[in-house]
């Protein structure tokens, strides 16, 4: 590990013999989880819960002329079969826009709906029964009259005036517009070399193990609503449900135990989980919906699907003089509740040559409707598409002038010196290591090595290419994401932490687990701070009822901000304990300090009194205590990033592969990742996020893609055709680190959870690219499939 | 994605299996490793009435040289291929092919009679037992007959066998001496369905095939024991007679189009297998390069 800044002052603290803070210690939940004793609320069963199945539109745009249910509402098991205009009773429309995202625009969507389907999957009808199965079976007797509308599915004619617009009151099939202009793209267009290049995205998706599952149980006679789920952000749903079912907040418990995966697919509001709450409320009884894996593929949020032409401009010796960029993306017939669809095309805007020096920048995105299935946030929201087309456009131009690729890098990144400085878009960034992360990178791998292998086997006929891609990545995001923008998404968490009476500590976290490791990475915080063993350390998540108000676990944002939450609170307890410790023992709380569950001498470690006795004496025998003390075991700190937008990080990937020229096939050789997320506070943890991540980028960048027909039909909702990367077909993949941590926090933390993702594709891409040089071909599309080689060298 | 309500009978021997078919008729269904069928019922895409479970019948299990033919029970999983000694020695063709078919937990259970009764036409095992010129055992109302393996696939999840008959045995002739196998698919994943595939059995002396049967797999509605072979056999094998053989090959195949690859892609692929399989088979590393268009 290289440290290119001294760790802060404050951290000293982190350096005591019993820290946890950059060790790799064992999750807390691991051995729950491998024991099968998870509690994921596909397996939730409540006394009277019914279970709800959708019928789902199978045409993607089609006018609801009738629903004769009469059948199946008579069939054994079944016990309601609800339409939207029914359902439209219990709960209300939403629309789904921010005003900082000026201009987006959006039709009020239902929870099923209501006269017209808009893509092939929207729910027609909730069939409620004793069992899925029933419920299965009633809903083959139920016959919908369709007409069918015409369907809107090419996004680059979706703006035609031929195009028949979607929702006629918005006017027009444009969501969302955005343009840019910094610095002087002109005078670098008539001064440089220009190479240009049109990237083309596949839709793809998230594909959780466990699918969306929600119970919802409506207490009629507590008045309330409560809703097991698998969700990222608890406090947002608790928000939302009440909103639309007319209820106070306070009537609404989220609660969310294990969640199977979730990558962003769970961070959203979904109709269908609308639909149960509601339907719940309408029942007054428990209802479970659990997505099968073809609903998931019709309904989870689907991502990327952009087109994006791109310009660079690079002087012939390697000066990188402006980037420019023409994205498109169609997000399906509605802007996703509540974080809305224009996000992703915003993040290209913000990420383009985002490591790089030029300050000549131009951009447009567009944001169009059409009859398929919405798209919205999902892990690394628009980096992969953003850094694809910098490194994409990096790579020609170093290919057009004859320089080599790591080379230009070096030519043109943001030197580690510069900072604080802004990007041409106006991102903020407070301290990055572009220059030692590639220097890093580049000795890792062995780069001189690795070319002349390349070379050497070039003359034996084997095809291997070396790719690279710097990238940023937007981590610890304040109320610039969202909270600005009107929508009740918190950006700040909060952790409550108390001593219990045999000196445990209990800690409350409004951050989320769904496998990063929330949970390890908070107790290993308070842990460390309180001076107590990680066992003594138990985390509660997922509950509203029972944690801080916050925001959850997306965004890289739960150890930036939940972290520093907790090691605040930590640190408040800390000194209450030494308070109290001090007046029992007659000493001062700086002459002690806990070590290892004991209160010793600052000066000696000499042990002085258990924490264990200190608690019991507070909590049994406050009589026994000198008069005026006021002990308070518990302590609650909120943070929230208040001096930068975004904790921005940085890292920079490579790939080397071989490309069969014969038959397109790719093989995967090896895998490179220096990334730098500030304070590491688990190094394992944060090297398998990192894992993960550009396991989901080789995916996109190989395997994954969305495939729909020109009617709107998605054809491949299944395991056996939407190809997911499995690990028969992975590399190695090797992890670096450097380490500059953000100073808005104690912790330093900033976020790792995306890097992996936005950068893997760029680099496989600019590998394959680099393979195929002798033949002259070049790919700016992925999933770069065989066919898709086959046919740029001209073999078929 | 429940199956829809169905009855279930676990057969007690092949007789009473018979019966049960005999009864039911094409409303029920074989239910051996439920590799594919399972699947499909989740789908709703098949709801037969009832299953028979020939899962427990013993009889149909077991690998076992009878004179010169090695003797495959319709029982035998996709592990089992993989581990028997038997295989190896006699059909190694067989274990090849078998550890590109599907995942271990799929091995554990799936078996050569559900995959030859299942025809898929991107299958491994239909090709491999076309290369190998085995006979399909079945077993029906009125006794056994034996098919051809050549004649046994009649199209995508379509065989010569009738609702009422069970495939109870593989027969695999052991050449022996000489016989030389080669094994290769493209897939998009290890594991899945290939994109093409070609499982062959070869007899070379002296640098010449003296028989090539070429068993090309995911290039039609079944697997295609490729005519163009001939050509190769008993020839001096060049570049231009290869080229000449490939073209021919091209002619043969009628493949389909789907999300993995075009036609086109497909007779592409095919030609580039048939080109590895007969520069490896002579052990010819050169013959490899020569022909790409
Ligand atoms: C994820 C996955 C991946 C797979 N990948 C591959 C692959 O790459 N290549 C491949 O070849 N296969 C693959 N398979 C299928 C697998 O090989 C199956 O085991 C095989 O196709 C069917 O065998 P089975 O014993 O499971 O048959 P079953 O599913 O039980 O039956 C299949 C069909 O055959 C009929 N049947 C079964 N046995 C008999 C019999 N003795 N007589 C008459 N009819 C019978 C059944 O009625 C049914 O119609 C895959 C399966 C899965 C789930």
């Amino acid at each position: 590990m290289t440290v290119t800044h001294p760790p802060a002052e404050t951290l000293s603290v982190l350096d005591r013999p019993n820290s946890y803070i950059g060790k790799t210690v064992p999750r807390p939940n691991l051995d729950r989880l491998l024991q099968g004793r998870g509690q994921y609320v596909s397996d939730l069963e409540l006394p009277r819960m019914a279970h709800v199945v959708f019928l789902r539109s199978p045409h993607a745009h089609a006018r609801i002329a009738a629903i004769d249910a009469d059948t199946a509402r008579r069939m054994s098991g079944v016990i309601a079969i609800v339409t939207g205009r029914e359902l439209e009773a219990v709960i209300t429309p939403w629309v789904g826009v921010l005003s900082h995202l000026k201009g987006l625009k959006s039709a009020p969507q239902h929870a099923i709906a209501v006269d017209r389907v808009c893509w092939q999957g929207e729910a027609v009808a909730a069939i409620v029964a004793i069992s899925r199965a029933a419920a299965e079976d009633a809903m083959e007797h139920i016959a919908v009259d369709y007409e069918e509308l015409a369907a809107v599915t090419d996004m680059r004619t979706a703006l035609d005036p031929a195009t028949p617009v979607i929702h006629a009151s918005l006017g027009d099939n444009l969501a969302f517009e955005r343009t840019l202009d910094a610095g002087d793209v002109d005078h670098a267009l008539s001064e440089s070399e220009v190479v240009e290049a049109e990237f083309v995205f596949g839709r793809h998706t998230g594909v959780t193990l466990e699918p969306r599952a929600v119970v919802a149980d409506w207490n009629a006679a507590e008045a309330r609503l409560t809703i097991y789920q698998g969700t990222q952000a608890p406090h947002m749903v608790q928000n939302i449900a009440a909103l639309h079912l007319g209820l106070r907040e306070a009537q609404v418990r989220v609660v969310c135990k294990d969640v199977g995966g979730s990558f962003g697919i769970k961070v959203h509001i979904y109709a269908d989980e609308m639909a149960t709450y509601a339907l719940s409320k309408l029942l007054r009884r428990p209802v479970k919906f659990v997505a099968d894996r073809i609903e998931s593929f019709n309904t989870d949020i689907h991502a990327r699907d952009h087109r994006c032409r791109g310009r660079i401009c690079v002087r012939p010796d390697g000066t990188i003089t402006a980037f420019e960029i023409d994205d498109l993306t169609g997000i399906g017939p509605y802007s996703m509740y509540p974080r809305t669809s224009a996000i992703e095309a915003n993040q290209v805007v913000n990420l383009v040559g985002g490591p790089y020096v030029t300050p000549n920048y131009r951009a447009r995105a567009r944001v169009v409707f059409q009859n398929k299935n919405v798209m919205c946030q999902y892990r690394a929201v628009g980096h992969p598409i953003a850094c694809s087309v910098t490194e994409g456009l990096v790579d020609l131009a170093a290919a057009k002038i004859g320089m080599d690729p790591a080379e230009i890098r070096r030519r043109n990144l943001i030197a580690d010196d510069a900072y604080p400085c802004a990007s041409p878009s106006g991102m903020k960034f407070e301290q990055l290591s572009h220059h030692s992360s590639l220097a890093k990178l580049l000795q890792m791998m062995d780069y001189d090595a690795l070319r002349a292998e390349q070379a050497a086997l070039r003359a034996q006929n084997v095809y291997r290419g070396i790719g690279i891609a710097s990238f940023i990545e937007v981590t610890n995001p304040s109320a610039a994401f969202y909270g600005v923008g009107g929508a009740k998404i918190s950006s700040q968490d909060g952790v409550a932490v108390r001593l219990d009476a045999q000196g445990s500590v209990i800690c409350q976290t409004s951050i989320t687990e769904q496998g990063q490791g929330s949970e390890a990475l908070t107790a290993q915080i308070v842990g460390s701070m309180l001076g107590v063993s990680m066992d003594r350390v138990r985390v509660t998540l997922g509950d509203t009822d029972n944690t801080p108000y916050g925001g959850g676990t997306w965004a890289s944002r739960g150890a930036g901000i939940g972290g520093e939450a907790a090691l605040q609170a930590a640190k408040a307890l800390r000194r209450n304990i030494l308070d109290v410790a001090a007046a029992i023992l007659q000493s001062t709380p700086a002459g002690l300090d806990i070590v290892d569950n004991r209160i010793v001498n600052a000066a000696d470690s000499v042990s002085r009194i258990e924490l264990s006795e200190l608690a019991r004496i507070v909590y049994f025998r406050p009589d026994t205590l000198p008069p005026g003390i006021r002990p308070e075991l518990m302590a609650t700190r909120h943070f929230v990033p208040r001096q930068y937008p975004f904790a921005f990080t940085n890292g920079v990937q490579a790939s080397w592969l071989e490309v069969d020229n014969e038959t397109g096939f790719v093989t995967l050789l090896k895998h490179w990742v220096v990334e730098d997320c500030g304070t590491i506070i688990n190094p394992q943890l944060v090297d398998e996020q990192i894992r993960g991540g550009v396991v989901q980028g080789l995916g996109a960048a190989l395997f994954e893609k969305c495939i729909y027909d020109e009617r709107g039909q998605l054809t491949n909702a299944n395991m056996a055709d939407y190809l997911v990367p499995m690990s028969g077909e992975m590399p190695d993949i090797e992890i670096g680190h450097v380490v500059s941590p953000t100073q808005e926090s104690e912790l330093g933390a900033k976020g790792a959870g995306e890097a992996g993702t936005a950068g893997a594709a760029a680099a496989v891409a600019n590998a394959v690219n680099d393979a195929l040089r002798p033949f002259g071909a070049t790919i700016t599309e992925i999933p770069l499939t065989p066919q898709v080689i086959l046919t740029s060298l001209g073999r078929i | 994605m429940k199956a829809a309500a169905f009855a279930y009978a676990r057969a007690t021997s092949v007789v009473n299996a018979l019966e049960l078919l005999a009864v039911h008729g094409d409303k029920a269904k074989v239910l051996s490793g439920g590799q594919s069928l399972m699947p499909a019922m989740n789908l709703r895409l098949l709801s037969p009435e009832i299953l028979v479970d020939i899962g427990g019948l013993a009889e149909l299990r077991g690998i076992a040289m009878r004179g010169d033919v090695l003797v495959v029970g319709a029982l035998t999983r996709h592990v089992d291929l993989l581990r028997s000694p038997e295989i190896a020695l006699n059909a190694p063709l067989l274990r090849d092919a078998v550890s590109h078919v599907a995942h271990p937990a799929i091995r554990n259970r799936g078996t050569i009679g559900g995959s030859l009764a299942h025809a898929d036409p991107a299958s491994e095992l239909p090709a491999c037992v076309v290369a190998l010129d085995a006979t399909i055992v079945a077993r029906g109302p009125t006794g056994e007959r034996r098919i051809a393996a050549t004649e046994f696939f009649k199209g995508i999840y379509e065989t010569a066998l009738s609702p009422d008959e069970l495939l109870v045995a593989i027969e695999v002739p052991v050449i022996g001496q000489g016989s030389t196998f080669f094994f290769q698919e493209y897939a998009r994943r290890h594991g899945d369905y290939a994109v093409v595939g070609l499982a062959a059995r070869a007899v070379v002396a002296a640098g010449r095939f003296s028989d090539l049967r070429l068993g090309f797999f995911a290039v039609g509605d079944r697997p295609l024991l490729a005519a163009a072979a001939g050509k190769l056999i008993n020839a001096s094998v060049n570049p231009g007679l290869l080229a000449e053989a490939a073209t021919a090959l091209t002619n043969e195949l009628d493949p389909q189009e789907d999300q993995q690859a075009t036609a086109a892609m497909r007779r592409h692929l095919a030609t580039v297998l048939f080109r590895r399989c007969v520069a490896a088979l002579l052990a010819r590393p050169e013959l490899e390069m020569g022909v790409a268009k």
